[in-house]
């Protein structure tokens, strides 16, 4: 593959980096205004949501800390938004090679992933 | 509250700006300020210090896309290793000795301080290899940059790829079995093993540690270990300061880096060896 075509691979893996981590940033942001306009996290002291569930029953009710630790987890997807949009674009330049090696790190992740979550 | 959460950005953008620049995670910085200095306890602060690696790997690796500064098949092809290397490291824990490891490691940092510091005073200086071998053609690892600092355009490419992927391979059991970032690991992978030119690898590594990081990251989000008030602060917080970590990095001379990651790889490895002795927690 020639450099230029490298190139195009990593500016679109770039553009799509920025809107994820943006948008990540965004919901942290509002979560900690609404902190502030709230007056509160909207759970007891010491308590947060750790659960899917009780995290978007929380983000619809706007309490504060469930927005934020929405923001954070689409944080902690960003570098996997990165993998998928990197075979995405390897493939596009029809790069075999790294079309395989980018989707065994994606395979390799979400393996890793599933385990955290029932770990 | 408002107070803490303003220090939690302060912090953030100080460690964010720093881990852009070296290609490291500062999980071994943000943890004992967050500890010591705010006296949080220990699982939180963990919990925020990988969620500011993921911060620190996404808010800078937008720029170095954008600038051409990484290498994105070096970083592909090692992540290879990396990933498999935590999984392995996950299921190991407690298979062996955490006081062995953390000497290992640490006194292994300590080697390439001095390895760096020699680079430092060689009179060769920040010399770049360019031969190609066969692994290196085959998977297409050469590449370029344009360094801003000295104003040229740097080709060069990468040697004892096996040597790499095998120290890859235990920076990431590492990161598994201790708990550890491994962004230091990762540089020097790339920057001592595999010739590499400090600023590619350095922003490589940060491209790759946010991909170790979040595999680790689910672990942490939903045992409980983030907290949104720490995390959240410390996360915009390090993304800002990591985007202007990722600018600056271009301006420095890449002897200026060096001279920066010297006494803070040789800190991070003091810590190991102590932690290993058992004489600091």
């Amino acid at each position: 593959m020639e450099k230029k075509e490298m190139r195009e691979v990593e500016l679109v893996i770039g553009k799509i980096l920025r809107i994820g981590v943006i948008v990540s940033a965004i919901v942290i942001v509002l979560g900690i205004l609404l902190f502030f306009i709230n007056g509160g996290s909207g759970y007891a002291d010491g308590e947060w949501p750790r659960r899917f569930g009780v995290m978007f029953q929380g983000v619809f009710q706007l309490k504060s800390y469930a927005v934020i630790m929405l923001g954070i987890f689409l944080l902690i997807l960003t570098p996997v938004l990165r993998v998928v949009v990197s075979i995405y674009a390897f493939a596009k330049e029809h790069d075999k090679l790294y079309v395989y090696i980018t989707t065994a790190v994606l395979i390799i992740l979400v393996f890793a992933m599933v385990f955290g979550y029932n770990g | 509250m408002s107070s803490a959460m303003l220090l939690y950005i302060i912090i953030g953008l100080a460690a964010g700006c720093l881990g852009a620049v070296l290609g490291i995670g500062g999980g071994m910085i943000i943890t004992p300020i967050l500890t010591v200095m705010m006296g949080l306890d220990i699982k939180y602060a963990i919990g925020a210090s990988i969620i500011s690696v993921i911060a620190t790997s996404s808010g800078s690796t937008i720029a170095y896309l954008k600038d051409d500064m990484l290498n994105l098949r070096v970083a592909m092809f090692l992540e290879i290793a990396t990933t498999v290397g935590a999984i392995m490291g996950a299921l190991l824990v407690g298979a062996f000795s955490s006081t062995f490891l953390y000497v290992l490691f640490g006194f292994f940092l300590l080697y390439s301080t001095y390895n760096m510091i020699r680079k430092l005073m060689s009179k060769k200086g920040e010399a770049v290899y360019t031969e190609q071998n066969s692994t290196v053609q085959k998977l297409k690892l050469a590449d370029s940059y344009y360094d801003k600092a000295e104003q040229k355009q740097v080709d060069y490419s990468l040697k004892n790829i096996p040597g790499g992927f095998i120290m890859m391979w235990a920076a990431g059991l590492a990161s598994g079995l201790l708990g550890i970032g491994s962004g230091a690991f990762k540089v020097i992978a790339m920057d001592t093993i595999m010739k590499m030119p400090l600023k590619p690898s350095s922003a490589t590594s940060n491209l790759m540690m946010g991909v170790t990081a979040a595999a680790s990251a689910t672990v942490y989000f939903f045992n409980g270990s983030i907290k949104p008030d720490i995390a959240g602060p410390l996360a915009i917080g390090v993304l800002v300061g990591a985007t202007i970590g990722a600018r600056l990095m271009q301006v420095l001379k890449p002897k200026v880096i060096r001279m920066i990651f010297v006494p803070i790889i040789f800190y991070m490895g003091l810590q190991m060896v102590l932690k290993g002795f058992g004489v600091i927690a």
